[in-house]
């Protein structure tokens, strides 16, 4: 192996390491970016496989095949760069219109994963707030029990039975509104899922990942 | 050269020339443009029979492209494996070109313009053809990426932003695995100086072990990452829903199993042997698993079918780890099995899509009674697909569980196990879907009058009070078949025709617009996936003579090599 070689494998390596760096990053014009390094990164490698170089891999009369380089990697070569011409080519129109769609060309998340999490919280979030209203309902109903007994003694009751009639309706108000409150945020929270915090501002536009 | 022989390049050829063809004829013409992909679908589904044919009786087909020798030159062949499956991906292309040609790609222009998604999709085929046929490595990559460039142009068709959403998760996977794959062919070619499949396996087999494991398991990801195999799927349920449904539908079907067959050629041609089956084994097991609890969680129906089918890809590398005979056979069985009826479920899915607006199960509600054809077209492929017996699902599960079985170890039993509890699952999150869209009461929503509904010839069809001039002047008439109202003259999307009946005390206005090719390219679908039950003992008698043939590697190399 000449030095040439290593050289070779070494670029490409640093490349193809430059471009899964950028290819981690949000916005799409970095994964393009990414693509293009990783793509010209893979070019390198499969140049590195040709063995020592070479003349160049012409046939005509004198030509001594000894001496000519391998002209397969180079054919792999020429194909590689037109596919990802293509690939870019593409991106690049991927990127160009989710910025038209959305200010900017970050890739969102996926909103149904989102949805099928926020469902289990919500289930969980319910239970809570069942639980405690359950248990509001067994204290209210112990106090009334207790209520019951005194009844015979005491013509107040009636008045004591409502005071805590009402602290449990104040409860259960309570609760409600709790409840209510959560879902109002998560519907809010799931109309919002698609939106980008500060997609308005136009640093976050320009900078994306960098900020 | 052989008369066949002549054959095999036809598949890849002929959908490019149409593509060309239809790009130069522009947005003009739509009738000719159908009619060109129709019959040259049909032609690559005959050249493809005929192949199949050849391979079986004399072997494996094959073509030097420009007269170089296989070394040097591209060669493409056809053996028993590639002929199979081009039989099978061409007839559930032509099915779905001709669904999508019902569904008038047209109907809706400016999300799906025909003038697109035609040659996108021939593009599509001739990729997948190449695949299936390519000789060499390096031509594999090509055909992959025509393939995939093809598939990114569809899955963005329109550029909306939910496609372009999940088109930016698709794209970015597939070009990552791309690279990765021509990195793994450059490691190929320095390590054996050739990238001829034929010429690879005696190259390998004299390489150190290790070397050989590492490019084994390089391609391996590669493959892995396309057949959506488990810690590689995440982007498949992510993205394969938004697109049109019969994007989605030849995508589900082909495009994974294109992944299976790669893996299926690598491991019995270039790798045989049982260095790395463990490893596919447990990956399969957790394929099965975790795809099929990701869809007993989902409420969406083609979110639903889309981790079915990330689990079912475990069968197919179930049967590759086990790298039996029975195995193989198997894995094929199964692999002609799952395109056919996958494809199916997602075409009812569109259907679903098309008749109630919305394919999340909590909204829907009542189509078996709305629209019993449309029960019967899902009915049929969710059983097929959780393998009720005698269906073909069954037969392809049971011969797999066979094979591991007669295979003995450990992980064989637990991946018997594990495979049975996966039918089980799928079962259960199918016959949820059924409960939850066909089978409870139909919600206010989905009766309610102006929904797209399917008149069926059992409801009464009476003139009520106040219909608008349309429904009364087609109520008056006499009732009509849900679909029989086509035009004679060919593929024209109908002007919904809007019949108002009364239906259990509620008024529903119906209207036939369900077309005819789409119910009818779905019917075709079923018919496909039940034919696989009646000739389940040819097909198998194919896939063992096949598997056969792969794992004694000598036909093949001879084929190529020595003519």
């Amino acid at each position: 192996m000449t030095t040439g070689t290593v050289a070779l494998v070494g670029c490409g390596g640093v490349l193809f390491a430059c471009g899964t760096a950028l290819l981690l990053a949000r916005p799409l014009t970095r994964i393009l970016l990414g693509a293009v390094l990783i793509g010209n990164g893979v070019n390198l490698l499969v140049l590195a496989t040709s063995g020592p170089d070479g003349n160049a891999a012409l046939l005509y009369p004198g030509t001594e095949r000894k001496t000519i380089a391998d002209p397969l990697p180079q054919a792999f070569i020429l194909t590689a760069i037109v596919i990802t011409l293509a690939l870019t080519a593409f991106l690049a129109t991927m990127a160009y219109r989710a910025w038209q769609h959305s200010g900017n060309d970050d890739v969102p998340d996926d909103i149904e994963d989102i949805r099928v999490v926020r469902r289990a919280t919500y289930a969980e979030e319910r239970e809570r707030l069942r639980a405690a209203y359950r248990k509001q309902r067994h204290a209210y109903r112990a106090l009334a029990h207790d209520e019951e007994e005194r009844e015979a003694q005491e013509h107040t009751v009636y008045e004591r039975l409502g005071t805590a009639r009402d602290r449990y309706r104040g409860l259960r108000r309570r609760a409600r509104a709790d409840a209510r409150a959560f879902r109002a945020r998560q519907a809010r929270a799931e109309e919002t899922a698609e939106d980008i915090v500060g997609e308005d501002d136009p640093w976050q536009t320009i900078l994306g990942a960098d900020r | 050269m052989s008369a066949a022989a002549t054959l095999v390049p036809l598949p890849v050829i002929l959908p490019l020339c149409a593509a060309g063809l239809k790009l130069a004829i522009g947005a003009r013409l739509e009738r000719v443009q159908r009619f060109i992909s129709a019959a040259v679908l049909l032609a690559v589904l005959v050249v493809s029979l005929l192949l199949l044919i050849a391979a079986d009786r004399h072997g494996p087909q094959v073509m030097d492209a420009g007269g170089w020798a296989p070394p040097v030159g591209i060669v493409l062949v056809a053996d028993r494996l590639s002929a199979l499956m081009l039989v099978i991906s061409s007839s559930v292309t032509l099915s779905v070109l001709v669904y999508s040609v019902g569904q008038g790609m047209a109907d809706n222009d400016d999300t799906t313009p025909l003038s697109v998604f035609h040659p996108s999709y021939l593009v599509l085929v001739a990729g997948v053809s190449d695949t299936f046929l390519a000789g060499d490595l390096f031509n594999l990559y090509v055909g992959f990426e025509l393939m995939l460039t093809a598939s990114y142009v569809l899955m963005t068709i329109g550029g909306t932003l939910a496609r372009i959403r999940a088109g930016a998760t698709y794209a970015i996977v597939s070009l990552l695995s791309s690279m990765l794959f021509l990195a793994a062919v450059a490691m190929v070619y320095a390590a054996a100086g050739t990238v001829t499949m034929a010429q690879l396996p005696a190259r390998l087999d004299a390489l150190p072990q290790s070397v050989g494991m590492v490019i084994q398991i390089a391609l391996l990801g590669v493959f892995a990452i396309k057949a959506a195999v488990f810690p590689l799927a995440a982007w498949l349920p992510d993205s394969y829903p938004t697109a049109p449904a019969p994007v989605t539908a030849v995508f589900a079907g082909l495009l994974t199993k294109v992944g299976i067959y790669a893996m299926l050629r690598t491991q019995t041609l270039l790798f045989p042997g049982q260095r790395i089956d463990a490893v596919l084994m447990v990956l399969a097991l957790l394929s099965l698993l975790v795809g099929i609890l990701g869809a007993v969680a989902q409420t969406d129906l083609k979110r639903l079918l889309s981790f079915t089918l990330v689990s079912h890809m475990g069968y197919m590398v179930f049967g590759i780890g086990l790298g039996t005979l029975g195995g193989i056979s198997g894995a094929m069985f199964y692999v002609a099995h799952h395109i056919t009826v996958q494809t199916t479920l997602f075409l009812v899915a569109g259907l679903v899509e098309r008749r109630s607006g919305t394919t999340d199960l909590q909204s829907l509600g009542g189509l078996a009674r709305l629209s019993p054809l449309l029960a019967v077209l899902f009915f049929v492929p969710a059983l097929n697909l959780a393998g009720i017996p005698p269906l073909s699902g069954f037969l392809g599960k049971f011969g797999l569980l066979r094979a591991g079985v007669d295979d003995g170890g450990v992980l064989a039993y637990v991946l018997v196990a594990g495979g049975t509890v996966t039918s089980l699952l799928t079962l259960y999150a199918l016959a949820k879907a059924w409960n939850l869209a066909f089978w409870r009461a139909a919600t206010p929503e989905m009766c309610a009058a102006g929904t797209v509904l399917e008149s069926t010839e059992e409801d009464s069809v009476q003139e009520p009070p106040g219909a608008g001039a349309q429904g009364a002047a087609a109520a008056r008439g006499t009732p009509q078949p849900d679909v029989g109202d086509w035009p004679a003259g060919g593929l024209r999307v109908l002007v919904p025709r809007r019949v108002t009946a009364t239906f259990g005390g509620q008024e529903i206005t119906t209207t036939s617009s369900l077309p005819v090719s789409m119910t009818g390219a779905t019917a075709a679908l079923v018919l496909f996936g039940l034919a696989f039950t009646v000739l389940a003992g040819p097909l198998f008698g194919l896939t063992d003579r096949a598997a056969g043939e792969m794992l004694a590697r000598t036909p093949y190399v001879e084929a190529v090599m020595d003519r």
